[in-house]
Parts: structure tokens; C-alpha cells; sequence
């Protein structure tokens, strides 16, 4: 063999080696090697011979594990799913892979026990509806205090407001059909959400980076449920006509046995591939959020036309305050979607206007909604349903505003990404903080009604 | 000498900064001046300047621009310091005059062991 080949296959076999580490990419690599190159030259030209000047550039690069500790550190986002990052020791990282199986099985045949449990013995809709999520969120929640073998303190502060959540949705004297019950079970999930975010983070919930760790799993997680619910439905429908030829009807048993258990199912299922095997959403999340960036654009400026012609906007249904709502809610997911599946240190392009725009057409849907709602609260006089929408917009409003500045400042080069990032992040409590209001303090204010 | 790690990590900021605000450099032009500064008595983990150098690069302090070696040909990625990191290297340079003057008035005070004084160490 040339002695020069021995030196480049070396490095080769070096670079195959690093590249392993998911932490380090490729452009890492090609500076890490440039740097290697550099050292064994100079060794080199010290008078040591090829395999001594190797060894001795690898002695001084450090043990590749530390070092890809270190990048993993900086670039959270390339392997955002282990949170631990890599193990501290290699010998302890082994669970065996069949056991995760076994308990992401147990956990989601649960959450389908529990759910189940629920539909039979808790009398009526309302009363179900307000603990659907307090049904399943232990096992979402158990999942995480499992995989990240939280501390007892942690437990303690996740069941604590957990069950202070339960006895307020269960011992609140909530008025049949009424508007603070109805209210409480919509915001209940988001609470439950932000909890089970708390456990998806290891309790490192104060970390900026380990927030947008969470925006990215919601949102692969809302990509795999998504999926295993059309792939879900596809069997079902499919079992349903094979069954309806032989004469059997499957629609009470689908009503009675298989939702109940899929659908909660599913989510713990869906939480652990996001886990396990989000390489493959990570290339999609990208591609996914440029598609509906222009889509929702498109969506809005309908809207906003079709709002702004019609006139009378006291006269708008209540429905469709609350439904334009949702609409802003979603483009915000959009949003910080799309923020956590970007390059952070990627320099402004096309698509960061793309964002500006959309974030600028969600404000203008947002004022004309504002409007329609003060001015139905001066005609009608206020309700815990307006006040929920008045707030929930004015949180909206505040968020896209500042989102929209910072945005257009980073357009413009006088802001870094890092900031509009940590504006995201830092104002996701606040909806917490808004949900547990409507929660706790809106039924006795409006006296249960 | 060996200078223990937690300081060399506390120094390794205010150095790259210091290093890079005489102008862009690579990262093995950064250790290589980190050595001769320090007359080869401190010695970093080549690989551990690459994260730090992102970081920099993150939160501003440095802009990054891809390259080539002029002998080889390489790609190569160079780092140039920015006014924030100027900013936050005047500001890490007053935080280490107060502790190197405060070091100084301790080391001026302190006893010594006597192996030391006679400088064999």
C-alpha cells in the first residue's frame, strides 16, 4: 500500500467514524477534517512519520465522545429527541428495545382502558368531555417519567396540578349546557399539554431550546397521529365493508370498543415514534411547513376579503368569532412549526418573508376579528364565552405583533434568528397562565353559568 | 504545567474573542495562536473550540464565512468577530481585570509552601 493512501484511508475511516455522531454534520465534519489535515501536516513537517502524526492529531482533537457531547450542547436541534443527549457512560444506555415496546404497549392499552372506563361509568357528555384529557394524559405523561426517569420531585409537581385540575373539573357545580363548564373542558388539554410538555422536557422547562424541543415534538406528533389515523381508518373502513357483506354490522363495536381504545392509543403510539423515529419526519417538517406557509397565506387573504366585504360585523355568529379563532391558533402552530424545524443559524431568505407575510395577514384577520368581538360585547354585553374570546385574541394579537417585529427586524439583519425564536418560547406559558384562568377562576366568577 | 479545565474553559471565551479582533482567522489558526500566547502551556482539546466557535457564532458575537485553504484548496470555515462580540469582550475584560487584581493582591499576601518559593515547581 502507498503510504499516502494508508494516510487517507485513515482519515476516511476517521471521518466514517465521526459521522456516526448525530450531533456533528457533515459541514462540522469537513471543518473537523480540515483542522485534522492541518495538525498532521504540521506533525509532518516536524519530522514524524504519517501514522505517528495521526495519532497524534486524533490524540489532540479529544475523545469524540466529550467532543460530540459538546456539539450536541450547542446543536440541540440536530438530536433534539434524546434529551440526554448522549449518555453520560455508553455501558448505561442500553434499554433493550423490546422492553420500550412493551411499556409504550401497556401505556397506550391503558390510556384505552382508562378512556373506556370513563365512557361507561361517567354519566353524560359534559362530564365526560371535561375528563377525556384527565383520562388519558397520565399515560402520555408516564410515557415521559419513564423514558426520562424524572425525579420523585418532578412527579410531585406534575401531580400536583394535575389533580388540582381534576377536583376543580369535577367539584366546580358547573350548570348544565353551561358556558364556564363547556369553557373549562377546552382549556383543560392545553394545561394538560403544557404538563406533559414539563415531563417531555425532563423538568428543564426554564431552557429555551428545550421548549422549542416540545413545539418540534407537538408538531410531529400531530404529523404521525394524523397518519396512523388515516392509515387506522383505511383497516376500518375496509373491515367494515368486508363485515357489511357477510351481514354484520361493525358500528357498535366501533363506537363502543375500537375508538375508545385507538384513539388514545394511538397518541401514546404516536409519542413514541416521534421519539424512536423521527429522522423521517425531521426531512418532511420542512418541506410540510414551506407547502402550508403559502396555503395559509392563501386561506387568510380569503378570508379577510370575504370578512371585510360582507359588513355588519356586529352581526357576525358567534360561531365563527370562535371558529376565526382557531383559525389564528392554527396559523400560530403553523408558525412556531415551521421556526423549530429551521436552520437556526441559516441567513434570511425567501421563505422568512414568506413567514413575515403570513404573519402580517394572521394580524390583519386578527384586528378585524378584535373589532366583530368589542363590538358584539358593546351591542350584547359581555359573556364568559366573549371574555374567553376577547382574551385568547388579545393573547394572539400580542404574540403575532411582536412575533411580526421581530420578524421583519431579522429580515432586515438587525435581529438574530435566536431572538424571534426565544420570543416564542418564552411567551408559550402565558397561554398556560390563560388557560388556567378560564379553568379556575371563570366558573366562580360568572357564578358557574 | 497543567491548567485545570474548568479555567481553561472559564479563559477559552475572552481568548477567542480577543484572538479574533485582530482579524477573520480558521479554527487551527485560533489553537495554534491560543498556544503560542500561552507559550504552549495551555493546551485545548482541539475538537471542543469547534462548539464554541458555533456558539459565538449564535449568539452573534461571530459571523462565520466558508472559504478555502489557500495551499490545498480545502473548504474552510473562517470566523471574523462582530461589534456584539467586541461589545462582550470589553465587557469580559473588565470582569478579568477585577479578578486578576484581586488574584494579584492574594498572591502578594499568600504564603507559599516552601518548594514553590525555592522554584523547582
Amino acid at each position: 500500500m502507498e503510504p499516502q493512501e494508508g494516510l487517507e484511508a485513515q482519515i476516511d475511516y476517521w471521518r466514517g467514524y465521526v459521522a456516526r455522531r448525530r450531533a456533528i454534520s457533515p459541514a462540522d465534519l469537513d471543518e473537523l477534517e480540515d483542522h485534522l489535515r492541518e495538525q498532521i501536516a504540521e506533525r509532518r513537517a516536524g519530522g514524524l512519520d504519517e501514522d505517528e502524526s495521526f495519532l497524534v492529531a486524533i490524540k489532540r482533537m479529544g475523545n469524540l465522545d466529550a467532543v460530540s457531547r459538546e456539539f450536541a450542547r450547542e446543536h440541540s436541534e440536530r438530536l433534539w429527541k434524546q434529551l440526554v443527549l448522549l449518555p453520560e457512560h455508553p455501558a448505561a444506555a442500553g434499554v433493550p428495545p423490546w422492553r420500550e415496546l412493551a411499556v409504550v404497549l401497556s401505556l397506550a392499552v391503558g390510556a384505552g382502558l382508562a378512556l373506556k372506563a370513563g365512557l361507561s361509568w361517567l354519566g353524560g357528555d359534559e362530564v365526560l368531555l371535561r375528563n377525556a384529557g384527565l383520562l388519558v394524559f397520565p399515560f402520555l405523561a408516564a410515557y415521559f417519567a419513564w423514558k426520562r426517569q424524572l425525579s420523585g420531585r418532578l412527579l410531585l409537581a406534575l401531580v400536583v396540578p394535575f389533580a388540582a385540575l381534576a377536583v376543580v373539573l369535577n367539584a366546580y357545580p358547573f350548570a348544565p349546557e353551561g358556558s364556564t363548564g363547556m369553557l373549562a373542558a377546552l382549556h383543560a388539554p392545553v394545561l394538560l399539554w403544557l404538563l406533559a410538555g414539563v415531563a417531555y422536557v425532563g423538568g428543564r422547562w426554564r431552557s429555551d431550546g428545550r421548549r422549542m424541543d416540545f413545539v418540534r415534538f407537538t408538531g410531529e406528533l400531530a404529523i404521525y397521529f394524523t397518519l396512523l389515523g388515516l392509515g387506522g381508518g383505511v383497516l376500518i373502513g375496509l373491515t367494515a365493508a368486508v363485515l357489511q357483506l357477510v351481514g354484520l354490522d361493525l358500528e357498535p363495536a366501533m363506537e363502543a370498543w375500537i375508538l375508545p381504545f385507538a384513539v388514545p392509543g394511538a397518541l401514546v403510539v404516536a409519542a413514541w415514534l416521534v421519539e424512536a423515529k423521527q429522522d423521517v419526519i425531521e426531512n418532511i417538517a420542512p418541506v410540510l411547513t414551506r407547502i402550508f406557509t403559502p396555503l395559509t397565506i392563501a386561506m387568510l387573504l380569503a378570508m379577510l376579503v370575504v370578512l371585510t366585504t360582507a359588513g355588519g360585523l356586529i352581526d357576525v355568529d358567534r360561531g365563527l368569532l370562535i371558529l376565526m379563532n382557531a383559525v389564528l391558533v392554527l396559523v400560530l402552530c403553523l408558525l412556531l412549526y415551521a421556526l423549530s424545524a429551521r436552520e437556526p443559524l441559516a441567513p434570511a431568505g425567501i421563505f422568512d418573508v414568506l413567514q413575515l407575510v403570513l404573519l402580517v395577514a394572521a394580524l390583519a384577520v386578527d384586528a378585524v376579528m378584535l373589532t366583530a368581538m368589542l363590538a358584539r360585547i358593546a351591542e350584547f354585553g359581555s359573556s364568559p364565552n366573549k371574555i374567553a374570546a376577547l382574551g385568547l385574541n388579545l393573547l394572539l394579537l400580542v404574540h403575532l405583533l411582536w412575533a411580526a417585529r421581530l420578524s421583519a427586524g431579522f429580515l432586515r439583519g438587525r435581529c438574530r434568528f435566536a431572538v424571534l425564536e426565544h420570543w416564542q418560547t418564552r411567551y408559550l406559558p402565558v397561554y398556560g397562565l390563560w388557560a388556567a384562568l378560564v379553568v379556575f377562576v371563570f366558573p366562580p366568577v360568572f357564578a358557574f353559568a | 504545567m497543567r491548567i485545570d479545565k474548568d479555567l481553561v474553559a472559564a479563559s477559552a471565551t475572552p481568548l477567542v474573542l480577543g484572538i479574533l479582533s485582530e482579524g477573520e482567522l480558521h479554527g487551527y489558526a485560533i489553537i495554534k495562536k491560543v498556544g503560542e500566547l500561552s507559550g504552549g502551556d495551555m493546551q485545548w482539546t482541539d475538537g471542543m473550540l469547534y462548539p464554541l466557535l458555533h456558539r459565538l457564532e449564535r449568539l452573534g458575537h461571530l459571523e462565520a464565512r466558508w472559504g478555502h485553504s489557500p495551499e490545498t484548496g480545502r473548504r474552510r470555515k473562517h470566523y471574523a468577530i462582530t461589534l456584539s462580540g467586541r461589545e462582550a469582550l470589553a465587557e469580559r475584560r473588565e470582569q478579568w481585570s477585577v479578578v486578576a487584581k484581586a488574584l494579584r493582591q492574594v498572591w502578594h499576601n499568600a504564603q507559599l509552601p516552601p518548594a514553590m518559593e525555592t522554584g523547582w515547581a
